[in-house]
């Protein structure tokens, strides 16, 4: 059966999936539209909440971010995994046990402050939403790749599923089909994994197989590195950013994973706080499952990009591949573009080399190579996998179902994060307090409805910011939601006016240093210095900035409070109740 | 009555709070420590094929989470029973 056809015929039975699921599980009161109704089994929602978390980013981009940045992109891998740490010691349990709908409402009790619960509610939909646009996008790209329809199409189709079960089944509806997307997605991760590391080190697991060894019996983790030096690139195991903008990119992806608020909602839909507690867990092992991994496909796929174009020695006559031999799948990626290859030599032979590297370029000379000539678009390490690894069709339109699934579920968990943010915090919780349940439903329905055409509005006219802004949704999740979260359970003392000073000074100070850096509002031109790591403060780069201030909004927070007065009797008695997982 | 009963939440807390300080130690140890600051020095010894600062950054570090995340659960579930405030 042709490719297209077979995609089709997988990716549309997903899709009935998701939709069948929709309509069993239809919400009918507010509970189960925002928490499920409490019901979540545990692993279950493990799964779910796996699945909420790997975006189109995790399960598309990662692996080709391991592959060129090599050990640098070890922060990814452990930022987007330590954070559940934080996420299961430090908040699940506590806010299962406060046991109401959302982030901000927390926020909004706890620091009995109807302005709190604002500022919680902006810095949530500003988050979300900014998060939201690459997933739009993710859609649109997958499908209009491999569908072979335009992008409009594949968003529009994308927007459509979402919109049905999301907006019918509610977090209930959301959850169930995230179990079965997660399910798509590890299989369709998985499998070309495990073909790859079996063709290259001969071992079936993955993990085992990126320290395994390679056809001329040297380790594949060696044999890499020798080869990108040779190339004139950086070995591919050792640093080569600094130390503490690592350390700082690191803690900043931590936090913010613990501060998303479509993360932490998750755990508000388990029966008991102890469920909570090993939700977290069971969570971290599905996440792991796909995130131990990617490196090894990342490296793989690596391996074997550099070995079909590296066919000879380095520097030999007959070292570099011939164009007019190219395999298969090199042809079809290039028409997409994501593949490039110009001869700037004139010899016909394909020259992969790093030509920023002015200690190379006499070597180079030498070899008579005139600059690089092949461009890899990151994204294509998972995609063009199975291609590379020549599977079947069926597992190639697994990878695309997998994609797709990837991005909706992540999708639908941020839209159901602002939905819920405006229908229960904002309408009923300022400004129509006497709203009825039914009124109370219908409005967060009406809300998934808009957010979900804003989001596709801002798919179809992607602000040129895009890219920038995902790295600051997590900023603004580490430096404003997290402290605040923390200290509201861990500090009695703790009140509105710590609380309120501390979200501001956190959120302003992260955002001023990203303007400064990026251009105020993102607007080009406008940046006050350049991006260099000359220019950042202490060598923490924009994007590493979250840590930095969430530490400014915990020590502000903690000072104003100090010199303020104490919260209430009643409110000291709710963080004695949520430290307790049985009400005395 | 009332006292002892406070005195009990006050002592479950902090059994609790010391728990999480130990396990967050761990996890700062062999993430930003092993995976990190560390890693050029442990990168001279190979196991398994692997340089060990790069197994702790792209694979030790995420198997330690569970385990810690785990060893919480476990933990928890005792101090709930300790204490007599486990849910039913």
């Amino acid at each position: 059966m042709d490719l297209a056809l077979t995609t089709y015929l997988i990716v549309g039975a997903t899709f009935v999936l998701y939709i069948g699921i929709a309509i069993w599980a239809k919400a009918g009161s507010t509970g189960e539209f925002y928490v499920a109704g409490k019901g979540i089994n545990p692993i279950a929602n493990g799964m779910a909440t796996a699945a909420d978390w790997m975006s189109a980013a995790s399960f598309i981009s990662m692996a080709g971010l391991i592959a060129f940045l090599g050990y640098d992109a070890s922060v990814y891998l452990m930022g987007w995994t330590g954070g559940y740490v934080l996420l299961a010691l430090l908040l699940a349990p506590y806010l299962r046990k406060f046991g109401k709908f959302t982030v901000p409402e927390f926020i909004g009790d706890r620091f009995y402050s109807k302005p709190a619960r604002v500022i919680a509610v902006v810095a949530l939909i500003v988050a979300s939403l900014t998060y939201v646009i690459g997933q739009m996008k993710g859609i649109g790209v997958a499908f209009s790749r491999f569908m072979e329809t335009s992008y409009e199409v594949g968003l529009f189709t994308g927007m459509a599923i979402v919109f049905f079960y999301a907006v019918i089944g509610g977090m209930k509806g959301i959850t169930y089909t995230q179990i079965a997307q997660y399910c798509v997605m590890i299989f369709a991760y998985t499998i070309p994994a495990i073909f790859i590391s079996l063709a290259i080190t001969g071992n079936p697991l993955p993990q085992l197989g990126l320290g395994g060894t390679v056809a001329d019996g040297q380790s594949l983790l060696n044999t890499l590195d020798n080869i990108l030096v040779d190339l004139g690139f950086s070995q591919y195991t050792i640093m080569k950013g600094t130390t503490m903008n690592m350390f700082f990119l690191t803690m900043s992806l931590m936090i913010g994973t613990a501060g998303l608020p479509h993360v932490i909602v998750r755990f508000f839909t388990v029966p008991r706080v102890r469920d909570a507690r090993l939700s977290a867990g069971w969570a971290l092992v599905f996440i792991a499952i796909l995130y131990t991994t990617a490196p090894a496909v990342g490296a793989m796929s690596f391996y074997n990009l550099i070995n079909t174009v590296q066919t000879g020695e380095v520097g030999a006559e007959e070292g570099n591949l011939a164009y007019e031999n190219v395999p298969g799948w090199f042809s079809r990626w290039e028409e997409t573009g994501l593949l490039g290859y110009e001869d700037k030599n004139d010899d016909g032979r394909i020259q992969y080399y790093n030509d920023d590297n002015a200690e190379f370029e006499s070597t180079a000379q030498s070899y008579g190579w005139d600059g690089n000539e092949l461009t890899v678009d990151r994204d294509i390490m998972v995609m063009a996998n199975p291609e590379i690894a020549g599977l079947p069709n069926w597992v190639i339109a697994l990878t695309v179902a997998g994609g797709l699934a990837a991005a909706l579920s992540t999708a639908a968990g941020l839209l159901m994060a602002i939905s819920s943010a405006i229908s229960h915090d904002m309408i009923k919780g300022i400004i129509n307090p006497r709203i009825s349940e039914k009124g109370e439903l219908l409005s967060a329905r009406v809300a998934m409805g808009v957010a979900i055409l804003v989001a596709g509005y801002l798919g179809l006219n992607p602000p040129g910011f895009a890219a920038q802004v995902v790295a600051l949704a997590f900023g603004l999740a580490a430096s404003s939601l997290f402290p605040v979260l923390m200290l509201g359970i861990f500090s009695r003392r703790m009140n509105s006016a710590g609380a309120i000073a501390g979200m501001l000074s956190g959120l302003s100070f992260t955002l001023i240093y990203v303007f400064v850096f990026k251009g105020w509002f993102f607007i080009p031109g406008t940046n006050m210095l350049p991006d260099t790591p000359e220019n950042w403060l202490l060598g923490i780069g924009p994007q590493s900035i979250g840590a930095v201030g969430a530490i400014i909004n915990a020590v502000v927070a903690t000072l104003v409070s100090r010199a303020t007065a104490p919260p209430p009797k009643e409110i000291q008695d709710l963080v004695e109740s949520i430290r307790v997982p049985r009400a005395a | 009555m009332a006292s002892g009963k406070e005195q009990a939440a006050m002592a479950y807390w902090k059994e609790n709070v010391r728990l999480l300080i130990t396990l967050l130690i761990i996890w700062f140890a062999v993430s930003f420590g092993l995976g990190i600051l560390l890693a050029p020095l442990l990168n001279n010894i190979v196991i398994a094929g692997y340089p060990l600062g790069f197994w702790f950054a792209q694979q030790g570090a995420i198997y330690a989470f569970i385990v810690i995340i785990f060893v919480y659960v476990f933990r928890m579930n005792t101090l709930d029973r300790k204490y007599d405030v486990e849910e039913q």
